[in-house]
């Protein structure tokens, strides 16, 4: 249904963005087959490093016409297949669009190109006393990415996601048609919101090649608590206390003492403190230590009520930077210790976070597989990973599969969603079908057609 | 014996890059808060540690103005047994020489065997007050320890990072040594300790106590003069190592290697 990529299709996009751009067959770096997570491998036709949304429009005008299926990428951090040509065609680079085009600060927004990435964007606005929120462990990760899937990160708590900072987009239709959805302003009512429909949209409803992104004042100060717990079914049940306790923390993660020796084996450093099994990770910010002092005041005796062991300050910049560059690598750490894994991002509601990881605590035993998880208890979304070790091919296949099945179901008996922040991509098809039914399934696809009627922008994701 | 540790800390302004006054030579300390040195935070983890492996009990001595108490709590928060405000209105405007010289005193009545410091406070960058101590006492001293490999009753064994390499090196005790980053990892505060601390009584010495007269403090007890502070030049000049792909860096690098 889709047409081969031809010579003549590649002289053509190479007089658009120059032959030094183009990359065909073994010029195509590995990189570009896959993702993070290595389940899913193909190699697009073409790649292309385009630098301006103007090139981006002319190649999607033509593979429009010429029905050839394009995939935009950014770093290629995704964990979901999101961002692999399954069905080849043409992959665009984004990740060269990546200037910081314009700080507004009377309106506290910032414009960007989409391959800014996440650790340079935060960088640059901290310097200037300027905040942006959200903040996925992955750093190296394209903005335009976090917005495709709607990246959340550790503030989510205190400050929400990705959707919550982004105030416009320009974006490439897959005719290649610009149009700029929302703008600088901060309350729009004008028609529906196609803006949000591009957020999340996981590069399946248009090319995002500029993004307006609001800003906050940088808050002043920061302390973190580590928090031990006897056991991880304790820690996670102090989360909807300290919820209901009305203080908001920045942050709340959780981790298991197995998770900590990982990163610390993988990073070479080490943690503060691994006497307990499991801990709270709580962070804090504010104007003023006065104000932080009191929040987390309340929030330790809250924790020692409910059976933890101390409670751990972390007030200096190298206390913190023990901790949440550890925090960071969990996922590359736990990826190191076994030969292959898969994730499950689910989200539940807050309350029932510590009976859904107390369940998928006991599919351990009960499929004989190794599961690892870490992630945002308060938020809900959790990070649990299934660690392939020694099976062979055909047993890892058959576990996993119950493992997700036991796992996807019991979060929608829980009120919970497939994926927290990680997106759909190809690999979650089947547990969104699930969950959202033929109903929203074909709400869904009706969106895709409307954005994409030749399906031909990242094809056979989402829906 | 029971060995007595004590860990010298020092309250600094919170900021990465310290601002001068350049009228008067000052450090600016408004509007800013104050926090425990960051180097002084591996003098106290190395003191609590050696706390746990031998017999041997910790002191933290700060001196400063009252609310300089925050950084003696925190290190007693660490684990640190016993906290000491040096402070004293006379005190005040005292250099390194006169600030060595109070510590010392306070050493003396403390009954020390081993003394560690911070290298230097991120304020004041000078690295004189820990063998400033040694210097009033005379006592053996050794600076930028990064390994504390063993401690006696007679002696301390310590590891000492310079720009050569690292060298060994065994003092007689009582000794101060100052340290350096290399050498551990300070732990977190505890909030139980914390609690604990405003409990616990500190004790607060000023000149009748050290029995310190005010030509030995304070500003009429400090000879330095200060005429101008500035930045250093940079030491460390750092060379890019470049080349067009990884075999010919690495080739690079060996020519220099081959070189030295």
């Amino acid at each position: 249904m889709y047409s081969e990529v031809t010579q003549s299709d590649i002289d053509y996009v190479k007089k658009i963005v120059g032959s030094e751009n183009v990359f065909i067959a073994e010029e195509i770096s590995e990189d570009f087959c896959r993702d993070e997570l290595a389940g899913l491998k193909k190699s697009p036709e073409m790649l292309v490093d385009v630098s301006s949304a103007e090139e981006v429009s002319a190649i999607m005008k033509y593979a429009y016409e010429r029905k050839i299926p394009v995939v935009p990428r950014g770093s290629g951090t995704g964990l979901v297949g999101g961002s692999v040509a399954i069905h080849g065609g043409i992959m665009l680079n984004l990740s060269g669009m990546n200037n910081i085009i314009e700080l507004d600060e009377e309106n506290l927004t910032l414009t960007v190109e989409p391959g800014v990435l996440l650790m340079e964007l935060s960088k640059y606005v901290e310097e200037r006393d300027l905040f942006y929120p959200p903040d996925p462990g992955e750093k190296s990760a394209t903005i335009g990415g976090n917005i495709s899937t709607n990246a959340g990160g550790m503030r989510a708590v205190k400050y929400g996601v990705t959707r919550d900072y982004v105030r416009g987009l320009e974006v490439v239709m897959p005719n290649g048609d610009i149009v700029e959805l929302g703008s600088k302003v901060v309350k729009n009512s004008s028609g529906y919101s196609l803006k949000d429909l591009i957020i999340g949209g996981e590069g399946t409803l248009g090319i995002v090649t500029k993004a307006i992104l609001k800003l906050l004042p940088l808050p002043k100060k920061a302390i973190s608590l580590l928090i031990p717990f006897p056991t991880l079914e304790m820690a996670i049940e102090t989360v909807p206390l300290i919820i209901k306790s009305k203080i908001i923390p920045t942050a709340i993660e959780y981790m298991v003492r197995d998770v900590i020796l990982s990163s610390e084996e993988f990073l070479g450093k080490t943690f503060p403190d691994k006497s307990a099994d499991a801990y709270l990770l709580l962070k804090f910010d504010g104007n003023s230590t006065e104000e932080i002092e009191a929040a987390y005041d309340k929030v330790a005796q809250i924790c020692l009520g409910a059976g933890a062991y101390d409670v751990l300050i972390s007030n200096t910049a190298e206390r913190e930077e023990s901790i949440w560059s550890a925090r960071g690598a969990f996922l590359e750490a736990i990826k190191a210790s076994t030969t292959e894994m898969d994730e499950c991002d689910v989200v539940v509601p807050r309350n029932r976070i510590a009976e859904f990881v107390k369940f998928s605590d006991s599919l351990q035993d009960k499929y004989n597989i190794r599961i690892r998880s870490f992630g945002h208890a308060g938020d809900g979304n959790l990070h649990i990973y299934i660690l392939k070790d020694d099976l062979d091919e055909e047993e890892w296949k058959k576990r996993l599969g119950q493992v997700f099945e036991a796992m996807y179901s019991k979060s929608k008996e829980l009120g919970g969603k497939v994926s927290g922040e990680h997106g759909i991509g190809f690999a979650k098809i089947p547990y969104l079908k699930e969950s959202m039914g033929e109903a929203g399934m074909q709400l869904l696809k009706s969106i895709k057609a409307a954005f994409d009627p030749l399906f031909i922008l990242n094809p056979g994701k989402i829906c | 014996m029971t060995l007595k540790i004590a860990a010298c800390i020092k309250q600094v302004p919170d900021v990465t890059e310290v601002k001068i006054d350049p009228e008067t030579n000052t450090l600016i300390r408004e509007g800013v808060d104050a926090i425990t040195n960051p180097l002084d935070l591996y003098a106290v983890e190395e003191a609590i540690a050696i706390t746990r492996n031998n017999d041997a009990e910790s002191c933290a001595m700060c001196m400063g103005p009252e609310q300089a108490l925050d950084s003696v709590r925190e290190a007693m928060a660490m684990g640190i047994d016993k906290g000491v405000l040096i402070s004293d209105r006379a005190f005040a405007g005292s250099d390194t020489w006169a600030t060595s010289f109070i510590l010392a005193r306070a050493v003396k009545k403390l009954g020390a065997d081993l003394v560690i410091c911070g290298k230097q406070a991120t304020d004041g960058d000078t690295a004189q007050v820990g063998p400033g101590i040694a210097a009033h006492l005379n006592w053996a001293q050794a600076c930028y320890v990064s390994k504390v490999l063993n401690i006696t009753q007679e002696e301390v064994t310590v590891e000492r990072l310079l720009d050569y390499g690292r060298e060994v090196i065994t003092l007689k005790l009582p000794a101060v040594i100052t340290v350096i980053k290399e050498l551990n990892n300070p732990r977190l505060t505890r909030f139980f300790k914390l609690l604990e601390s405003f409990e616990k009584p500190v004790e607060k010495w000023g000149a009748a106590e050290l029995e310190i007269d005010a030509n030995n403090c304070g500003l009429s007890g400090s000879p330095t003069k200060v005429n101008r502070i500035f930045a250093p030049p940079s030491r460390n000049k750092a060379t890019l190592i470049k080349g067009e792909n990884a075999r010919e860096k690495a080739q690079n690098i060996a020519d220099i290697i081959a070189g030295i």
